[in-house]
């Protein structure tokens, strides 16, 4: 097998790195120039203007228009080109696969913030304080710097399947058969092969909940952990009388931030079922009917529906952000 | 407390034999489970690594496991996955360069862009000041998949207002696709940017600033010289978080880079690898390895910034 490697065909993209960079560095010396330039004053709309400028730029073009934009959308045909009122939403909570696609969406978003929760928890608690603290939280929380589509990739040897007579070579399908039984095509029978695919986004948020709810169980003041000891708690007690209502900040977080994160999940359905088989999720969804199927207007409603669901949670996680710092 | 535990732990010793049954008992059972857990979440991860040196044969006819009664070596998924001339090989190395060139200035762009920002409204004084901050924070709401389809169009029809163009279409080829993506990716990560390094900037003394300013400083001096130092851990969470973010990126990918080994990252790649239905098992095991090489240096190396990018970003998407 020959060595194939283009250097001619990489030599542009470098090319454009470097202007990348170049242009970056020309941008933070022009704005510091200029701020030099300016005479300081106690209130000057020029000094704020420059600062904040580009970024109010950006994300006028990067967020705000392009919102409003799929709102509209949301409220036009599939090429864009007349008004169907709310046909798309009509469409979004009658037809049967888009029903699918928001009873997925929601065992996901019922399921993933639990289980990441409980097993985060049990883990923070188990290996607290143990000799192998420091590496054991490590192991869980390696999954987080993986992305979806490598965690995706990860688990589909463990889900891959083979018929009866030949080897297995996913390791739960070994397992069935280990025990006895026949091997399954895990990611094709709806609705359990969702409950497969949550276990892939379980696997890689567990340690995110571990890493938070432990910091957490560690901020506990140690006088209330000795009085409970010296009135001899059990451990299950002192789990559910002390540590558990010590931590209920930490665990809103882990709770409220794993929540939108499952509702805009895309990758780890992408890679592993492409929506196939009755996975499809919202973002997912959206994904297909604006980019594949052509359907803007019907991918833009999937879209402001997600906004609609994010919205009442990430104004909640303000206001106890607000009254954590007031604390 | 360290130091004080073992003697607490005598005095707390349960009174009645029975406690000290259950007592024994639950470490016992809370050993076990965090043994089961760290199998069940390393064992996945394990087992594809192992499998990335297995050879190709094997791979698709033995799970990883047999390795140990029958172990078998070879370092040609790699090669062939980063080098391979085949067309379904992979030709991850091409890719892995996009990352590469995708990620830096995605990177870049929004650090600066953010810390300017949050230097004007945490340091600057004008009217509508705080209102500008709530807008800037409250867009996190807007999902990216709201933000798609008129971005795409954006770069592709320009802007026209009544008939008047006020921006041309962007129409770039080639590698400099590459600016669209570092755009979108720009565009997105800037109110989590603001918000993350407006709170820790309008947190330093208000006297430093005003030392400064009486000594003559200009805002750009300050921000250098009084500012930047002190604000670097939350740049470097940012930084950190912003990184991993746009490496493990699939959806703005998929739609801003266009899909060839011109400019897709290395996390399209591996997702059309994927998703056909070939079998390139091989390919898969070596390739999804050296697509989570460098997120595992920069997790391993700076596990401590890492964490707090994460405890605070994890508002974003």
């Amino acid at each position: 097998m020959d060595f194939f490697f283009d250097f001619a065909a990489e030599a542009p993209k470098l090319i454009q790195l470097l202007i990348g960079v170049v242009a970056f560095l020309a941008f933070v010396g022009l704005m510091l120039l200029l701020l030099d330039r300016a005479p300081m004053k106690e209130r000057s709309w020029g000094h704020s203007l420059l600062l904040l400028g580009p970024a109010l730029v950006l994300l006028a073009i990067g967020l705000v228009v392009p919102g409003i934009r799929t709102t509209l959308l949301s409220f036009m045909s599939g090429d864009s080109s007349q008004f169907v009122g709310l046909d798309n939403y009509a469409w979004m909570f009658t037809q049967p696969e888009a029903l699918t696609v928001l009873r997925n969406t929601l065992i996901w978003v019922l399921l993933v913030p639990l289980l990441v929760t409980a097993i985060g928890l049990v883990y923070a608690v188990v290996v607290d304080k143990s000799r192998f603290e420091s590496i054991a939280k490590s192991l869980v929380f390696l999954p987080m710097a993986i992305s979806f589509v490598g965690a995706g990739i990860i688990w589909r040897f463990v889900y891959a399947y083979r018929p009866e007579e030949a080897d297995q070579i996913g390791l739960l399908n070994q397992f069935v058969v280990w025990l006895g039984g026949e091997p399954q095509q895990w990611l094709q029978s709806a609705p359990t092969n969702t409950l497969f695919l949550i276990i892939v986004m379980v696997w890689i948020q567990a340690g995110f909940a571990t890493v938070v709810l432990s910091a957490a169980i560690k901020g506990i003041p140690a006088e209330i952990v000795e009085a409970a000891r010296l009135d001899g708690a059990t451990p299950l007690q002192m789990f559910f009388r002390v540590t558990l209502p010590s931590i209920r900040p930490a665990l809103v977080v882990v709770l409220v931030t794993q929540s939108i994160g499952t509702l805009k999940l895309f990758d780890i359905v992408r890679t592993m079922t492409g929506g196939q088989f009755d996975t499809s999720v919202i973002a997912n969804e959206m994904y297909n009917q604006a980019f594949r199927y052509g359907e803007a207007g019907k991918g833009a409603a999937l879209a402001v529906f997600l906004f609609v669901l994010v919205t009442p949670i990430v104004i909640y996680q303000i206001r106890s952000l607000r009254q954590r710092r007031e604390a | 407390m360290t130091t004080i535990a073992p003697g607490v732990a005598k005095t707390a010793q349960p009174r009645t034999a029975a406690g000290r049954v259950r007592k024994r008992l639950s470490g016992r059972v809370a050993s076990l489970v965090a043994v089961v857990i760290a199998l069940l979440w390393t064992t996945p991860t394990f087992g594809l690594f192992l499998s990335s040196f297995r050879p190709e044969d094997d791979i698709k006819q033995t799970g990883w496991w047999t390795f140990f009664s029958n172990p078998q070596l070879t370092l040609e998924n790699y090669r062939e996955v980063l080098f391979g001339s085949s067309s379904s090989s992979g030709r991850l190395a091409s890719f892995l360069i996009n990352s590469i060139v995708i990620t830096i200035p995605s990177v870049l762009f929004p650090l600066a862009l953010a810390t300017f920002a949050a230097y004007a409204l945490s340091w600057t004084r004008f009217r509508g000041r705080d209102w500008v901050y709530i807008g800037i924070f409250a867009l996190q709401v807007v999902p990216l998949q709201m933000a798609l389809v008129p971005l795409l169009s954006f770069f592709s029809q320009g802007v026209e207002v009544f008939g008047i163009t006020l921006m041309p279409a962007w129409n770039l080829e080639g590698s400099a696709q590459f600016v669209q993506v570092w755009f979108a990716h720009t565009c997105f990560a800037l109110p989590l940017g603001v918000f993350l390094i407006h709170n820790f900037m309008s947190e330093l003394p208000g006297e430093l600033m005003e030392a400064a300013r009486v000594d003559g400083a200009t805002h750009g001096t300050i921000l250098r010289k009084v500012v930047l130092p002190l604000v670097a851990p939350a740049l470097a969470a940012f930084g950190i978080f912003q990184f991993l973010w746009v490496w493990n990126d699939l959806l703005v990918a998929l739609i801003f880079s266009g899909g060839t080994a011109e400019t897709a990252p290395m996390t399209v790649r591996l997702a059309q690898m994927a998703g056909t239905r070939g079998n390139e098992w091989q390919r898969l095991t070596s390739g999804a390895f050296v697509s989570m090489i460098i997120p595992l240096i920069v997790f391993l190396s700076m596990q401590r910034y890492f964490v707090r990018g994460l405890l605070a970003g994890s508002v974003k998407g």
